[in-house]
């Protein structure tokens, strides 16, 4: 090193040199992360709020109503939106920063993680003034593990089996009451040259909707509950059940699905190529104009023992932040989102969703949306979704991954079957 | 150091006097003003390297040793030894598999891209007609970032709308896909990222090639030397140096790959990488800090093999000399 010398440069004189590195230094010190969360805090008149709605539909329908809030009560809301997905990967963060006074976020375990951590407010207090309008099962799904409440339930959307109404008419389809009848039917879909279920798994959630179908419908909705919480192997018989009529089922289903997202899957049933597909009543967003012509049936009965008790219908709710800036405006706001009004408000603009409280009036509804409400009325148990109702960091790796991987080798099963089994009890020892 | 030390000479050593022990503390003879800027001047990047690679790295090393979900302050953090490393290796799945793929990686850029950089730049540097154009043509991609290079790749790999399976008739029959195929996604996405790296180390060899002495091609040609023999026996060995630096840029960037694969599929399916991995389990809606801690530790492992050994390289060669 010693053969360079360092001659002076004109231009840059020690001085100048000097300035530039103390410049450099104070840009590597400012906080980046400290940018996160509102700043909006301390006003009495407004209230914040995060919203993850971020496609227009839903995000058009959550600001309608928030604007007759501020109507009603003279309180301004703030609404800080962040795309779905990214508002998801960043609640970490979020919560442990300066979170929006309200914010959006799902019932059950995926709520439970958040309310033990302590990192959501304590709303016990609104919830008394609203249980009137809810059912027992939504208060539970909104309980902590503390027995206080976390969550006022906003919308829900039952997932089921979703088909064309005009196009099964004409080829003189019926619904399938049983696993058999469901395989037969897609046979006979098969040999009329279409694919029978479409399927996408390119978002690494979409099949766990089939895993909890099949797993509830054979093992029942207390193994579904036990197993999500950590209590039940992976490697068990029961586990290995699911599996081995999925393989089954698999040849049905639309090929290379980890290639392909629900949105191109769904867009397979609205053109007629596909005959059926298992999600989400969101699916309706790819209907645009046509929802009357989608119709869904829950997923066909496998153990008689169970039957059809079970329906998955996600809730979606808001949260209280731990230290609401504005803690008045925070609990009026969510009182006035537990009341009917404003679920309505929302679901006349998102017609994949309906409202969680039980005084809304739906005679608004659209044919699916009543479909919706009736189906979730009379399932004796609701569950959440794996992803909801699982520890997040087993959903996001270990489930995803594990799923994927079946999908692609399902003669693998065994050792995929061990990795999440490993994993699973990895992360709930933890 | 001498070349700082020296302007400073004449002062101290003006009138030397042989009693006199200022001579062998030259550099106490330094003002004091320049004393403050020396010690300004070494002491604020050093802090600011300190902060910024060594704490956080030690930091991580640390943390591998926990399990922590990120939640709260240290008082929750708790320690598991070599907890976190045994599971990794015995128990996740996707461990091995990203191992793998990262090695490939590497070894594909080191071969592939390098040889295909060194070969365009020998034909560029003959001062072809439109060499310009051909230059910065292939450079382009390099000016690229990978996460857009990964989009660009997606369009072409597109299983039945793609230009790939279109221009080799099997877009309508039997589509190849690609970037779906966990058995070929991996090679498909290094031709990318090898497209992208030639142009870097054609650039990088170019120079290498333009600062070489043509008198030395002369004297071998004069020798009776042949092209093949001109190149490798005279140019190559000259372009040494410019090799070191192509072989540390190359497992710079086979390393840190991350961005192509996560706009393609997330590193799912056939894509995993190390890092990949790592910010699957620390960033996210619930993190494992010292599980991604630890599969962080081991990539740094595997940098710290290449870059030791090449500085053990350089030592010794410079002991040498």
């Amino acid at each position: 090193m010693t053969r360079f010398s360092a001659p002076t440069h004109p231009l840059l004189g020690r001085r100048a040199l000097l300035r530039a590195i103390v410049a450099g230094a104070g840009i590597a010190a400012v906080p980046g992360l400290a940018a996160c969360g509102s700043d909006a805090g301390g006003a009495t008149d407004t209230v914040t709020f995060g919203n993850n709605a971020s496609d227009q539909v839903p995000k058009d329908a959550i600001t309608a109503a928030l604007k007759a809030f501020e109507g009603e009560s003279g309180l301004k809301v703030a609404i800080n939106t962040k795309q779905h997905e990214q508002y998801q990967e960043q609640i970490n963060n979020y919560l442990q920063g300066k979170p929006d006074d309200v914010l959006a976020w799902f019932a059950g375990y995926r709520m439970r993680f958040f309310a033990e951590k302590g990192l959501t407010g304590d709303l016990s207090e609104v919830w008394s003034k609203v249980s009137g309008g809810y059912e027992p099962a939504l208060k539970e799904a909104s309980t902590g593990t503390d027995g206080k409440q976390y969550l006022i339930p906003f919308t829900q959307y039952p997932w089921g089996v979703f088909y064309r109404k005009s196009v099964w008419q004409q080829r003189g389809y019926e619904v399938p009451k049983t696993l058999d009848e469901l395989v037969s039917l897609s046979t006979r879909m098969k040999s009329d040259g279409l694919v029978p279920i479409a399927f996408a798994q390119k978002q690494g959630w979409p099949a766990m909707g089939t895993f909890d179908q099949l797993n509830f419908r054979i093992n029942g909705y207390r193994f579904h509950v036990d197993l999500m919480a950590g209590k039940e192997d992976w490697q068990s018989p029961k586990v290995r059940e699911v599996f081995d009529t999925w393989k089954r089922l698999l040849p049905l289903h639309q090929e290379n699905a980890l290639g392909r997202e629900w949105q191109e899957a769904a867009q397979a049933v609205q053109q007629g190529k596909a005959g059926m597909y298992l999600l989400g009543s969101f699916i309706a967003q790819q209907f645009k104009g046509e929802e009357e012509d989608l119709d869904f049936f829950p997923y066909p009965e496998i153990n008689p023992e169970h039957g059809q008790d079970t329906v998955e219908a996600p809730i979606d709710g808001y949260m209280a932040a731990r230290k609401p800036a504005n803690p008045e405006g925070a609990k009026k706001l969510l009182e006035y989102l537990a009341a009917p009004a404003a679920q309505l408000l929302y679901t006349k603009a998102d017609s994949g969703v309906i409202a969680t409280s039980n005084k809304a009036d739906t005679s608004g509804y659209n044919s699916l949306q009543k479909k919706a409400a009736q189906v979730i009325k009379e399932a004796a148990h609701i569950t959440q979704f794996l992803d909801r109702d699982t520890d997040p960091r087993f959903a996001s790796d270990a489930a995803t991954n594990g799923l994927n991987a079946f999908i692609q080798n399902p003669d693998d099963l065994d050792s995929i079957l061990k990795g999440m089994a490993d994993q699973a009890k990895t992360i709930f020892s933890e | 150091m001498t070349a700082l030390e020296s302007p400073a000479k004449p002062a101290g050593t003006s009138a030397p006097s042989p009693t006199s022990r200022r001579g062998r503390r030259r550099a106490t003879a330094l003002a004091p003003r320049d004393k403050l800027v020396l010690g300004l001047m070494l002491g604020i990047p050093s802090l600011v390297h300190l902060g910024l690679v060594w704490v956080p790295a030690l930091g991580s090393v640390a943390l591998s040793f926990s399990s922590w979900d990120g939640i709260g302050g240290f008082e929750d953090i708790e320690w598991v030894g070599f907890g976190n490393y045994v599971d990794i290796f015995t128990r996740y799945p996707r461990f091995w598999p990203a191992l793998r793929h990262n090695l490939i990686w590497l070894l594909f850029l080191l071969v592939v891209p390098t040889v295909a950089g060194l070969l365009l730049a020998v034909l560029l540097d003959r001062q072809l007609r439109f060499g310009r154009i051909y230059q910065s043509a292939l450079y382009l991609p390099m000016v690229l970032s990978l996460a857009l290079v990964g989009f660009i790749w997606q369009l072409i790999y597109q299983p039945e709308q793609g230009l790939l399976n279109n221009v080799l008739g099997t877009a309508a029959a039997d589509p190849v896909n690609w970037l779906g195929d966990p058995d070929i996604n991996l090679y498909a996405v290094l031709v990318a990222a090898g497209w992208r790296h030639t142009g870097y180390i054609m650039l990088l060899y170019l120079a290498g090639l333009k600062a070489v002495d043509p008198a030395l091609k002369e004297a071998a040609a004069l020798d009776g030397a042949n092209a093949w023999q001109t190149f490798f026996r005279v140019t190559f060995p000259v372009l040494k140096p410019v090799n070191v630096v192509v072989l540390v840029v190359t497992v710079i960037e086979g390393l840190r790959a991350f961005d192509i694969v996560y706009v393609i599929n997330k590193g799912r399916n056939g894509l995993e990488l190390l890092s990949v991995l790592v910010t699957d389990n620390i960033i996210g809606e619930s993190s494992r800090i010292g599980w991604g801690s630890a599969l962080a530790v081991v990539l740094l492992l595997i940098s710290l093999g290449f870059i030791v050994t090449y500085l053990f390289q350089v030592f010794r060669e410079e002991e040498r000399a």
